[in-house]
């Protein structure tokens, strides 16, 4: 995608006339982000509501006439919620970059040293890559078992790589593609190791695919939930979309209160590194559709 | 002896290729081939299991629930996916015009699809709460339904709002990669065909769809293989109910094998979605080939 292509694609569009603009344009974009926003609004809107004022029909449901802390209070100490927040935080962090080192290795040794059957091996991470969880978590479930790792973090720190690598390693090894084969020849003509080419040359020049792809991960590991769901039952190693769904929701009486203020929590802090880098994910999600 | 190492590129590659191989090799290949086998076996949790041939599957074939799951996957996988790409090209070509703020635009339309599933879900779950729903209050205010509506009480119901939350979620993952696709569109087609008199529609079906189609086979492949193995939404909004209307093969699989402990009859469940995957990847594949062939493309 060369930058030239994509300024001003919209080409012509100067010759349509304002208020035409409105309604085809900004109009169905203000009802699209209306739709897509409304759920955060109302997850955050409903984490301060008082219980009296959630369970009424009348008044004003948009907004709320008395914020209390009360649901968010109940949260941080009536639950395991803290722990929640580290075990995910902890299983993303780690998993992220033990996968992170694996990919750059694996994405070094098929696109660059081009082993014996390299192309077949990147064939290999590119289906591991399109097999779902949902199809692998019942005989990974007794894997887990079988070694011993049920209800413990490592169960989510191993099993997490088995589709943070195959995506790091196929999104790497378009970013190492781009990178010229003539540096790696004059370092190799100067005497460099293949170690040093990686290392001094390779990994700085890809620094911005290294950002994409570790965002992406990160996001990745910190919304799983069907790994998470299955192999780990007590409250204190559960992460965050899996203690919420399961702890809090008690028989049949719903704390809407403290169920949406722990959605919100959750998501702020992916939410918060995705706004420090928007452009890195999006060219990571791009980037990981493209052949 | 390091040196050497450091010279031949079999030996370094396969070195480099270790640590994801043998994560790989342990927590997928092996557990991939496991499934396939548990699913000829009737083990329980705790027990391991004899091989009992097509037994699994044939039983599955024969159990209401199974089919109600299948018909609801397909269903919902269809319906999802259609109303994703419909939008989802919308969305991208509002997005694709000059607009003021783009940036901004870009970067919040994604929030829906960053943030845990889960989390968003249980939003919804509240939003079609049967009693506090705030669709339901809306609607009773400006006037148009006198009772709140029963959204994941009643089977045809609790379908459409499962495919709705779905649907929120997978919009912005289209409408950002079409959008990618959009901009690598140079402009010049679009200046020649309005010289020669083309109209906006006839330049949207001449000029942007052809040159946009391999990027939608890529994008709605992806889309439809993680709406038909979905877990996550119809777990956390209707954990398959009202009366299984809801369950997709992937939460069937979940109940038998994990709830129920019937870990063999569940890896058959898992197992018999691995067609249908490959026949979307298949299709998609193909599609491609084909195109790429019609346009001068040599065999590969």
């Amino acid at each position: 995608m060369s930058q030239e292509q994509a300024v001003d694609t919209a080409g012509m569009s100067y010759l349509e006339s304002a208020p035409r603009k409105l309604v085809t344009v900004y109009l169905p974009l203000a009802i699209f982000l209306f739709v897509l926003l409304f759920p955060f609004y109302w997850m955050g809107i409903t984490s301060f509501k008082p219980n009296n004022e959630l369970l009424s029909r009348e008044g004003n449901p948009f907004w709320v006439i008395e914020p209390t802390l009360a649901h968010v209070k109940k949260l941080l100490f009536d639950t395991s919620y803290p722990e929640w927040m580290w075990n995910t935080m902890l299983v993303s962090v780690v998993s992220t970059f033990a996968s992170l080192t694996a990919a750059v290795l694996a994405a070094y040794a098929i696109e660059r040293l081009r082993f014996k059957g390299a192309r077949h091996v990147g064939l290999a991470i590119f289906l591991a890559y399109l097999v779902p969880p949902s199809i692998l978590f019942i005989p990974l479930a007794s894997v887990v078992f079988q070694l011993g790792l049920f209800d413990t973090r490592w169960a989510l720190i191993l099993t997490y790589p088995t589709f943070l690598i195959p995506f790091c390693t196929w999104l790497l090894m378009g970013y190492f593609r781009s990178i010229p084969y003539e540096l790696e020849e004059c370092a190799l003509i100067d005497g460099a190791t293949r170690w040093q080419i990686l290392t001094r040359i390779i990994l700085p020049l890809a620094v911005p695919g290294l950002i994409s792809a570790g965002i992406f991960a990160f996001t990745l590991s910190w919304n799983e939930f069907i790994y998470a769901l299955t192999f780990v039952s007590s409250s204190e190693i559960k992460t965050i979309p899996v203690g919420v769904v399961t702890e809090l929701v008690e028989g049949d009486v719903y704390h809407w209160g403290s169920l949406m203020a722990g959605a919100l929590l959750g998501s702020l802090p992916v939410a918060f590194v995705y706004s420090f880098f928007v452009e890195y994910y999006v060219s990571g999600m791009t980037g990981s559709v493209k052949e | 002896m390091l040196d050497k190492l450091q010279n031949n590129r079999n030996a370094l590659g396969l070195v480099f290729m270790l640590p994801a191989a043998v994560l790989l090799l342990l927590f997928l290949t092996y557990p991939l081939g496991l499934g396939v086998w548990l699913g000829f076996t009737d083990t329980k949790v705790g027990r391991p299991g004899q091989w009992v041939g097509l037994e699994n599957y044939a039983f599955l074939l024969e159990d209401q629930v199974t089919r109600l799951a299948l018909f609801n996957t397909l269903f919902y996988t269809t319906i999802a996916s259609v109303l994703k790409f419909f939008l989802g090209l919308w969305l991208a070509l509002l997005l694709n015009r000059n607009l003021r703020f783009k940036t901004f635009f870009r970067a919040v339309i994604l929030l829906p699809y960053i943030v845990p599933t889960a989390l968003s879900a249980i939003a919804f779950w509240w939003i079609f709460d049967s009693q506090f729903s705030i669709i339901s209050w809306a609607l009773t205010k400006m006037g148009l339904i006198n009772a709140y509506i029963d959204f994941l009480g009643e089977p045809w119901n609790a379908r459409w709002s499962v495919i709705a939350a779905n649907v929120w979620r997978g919009v912005p993952f289209v409408a950002i990669t079409l959008l990618a696709g959009l901009q690598t569109i140079s402009p010049s087609y679009y200046e020649a065909s309005a010289i020669d008199g083309a109209t906006p529609w006839q330049q949207f079906r001449h000029v942007t769809l052809p040159l946009l189609t391999p990027i939608i086979a890529v994008v709605m492949t992806f889309s439809v293989l993680f709406t038909f193995t979905d877990f996550q939404l119809i777990y956390v909004i209707t954990r398959g109910g009202p009366l299984n209307a809801t369950h997709l093969m992937a939460t069937l699989s979940f109940q038998r094998a994990i709830s129920g402990g019937a870990l063999g009859e569940g890896a058959a469940i898992s197992i018999a979605m691995v067609p249908f995957l490959l026949a979307a990847i298949m299709v998609s594949y193909f599609g491609l080939q084909r195109r790429a062939w019609q346009q001068g493309g040599g065999d590969k």
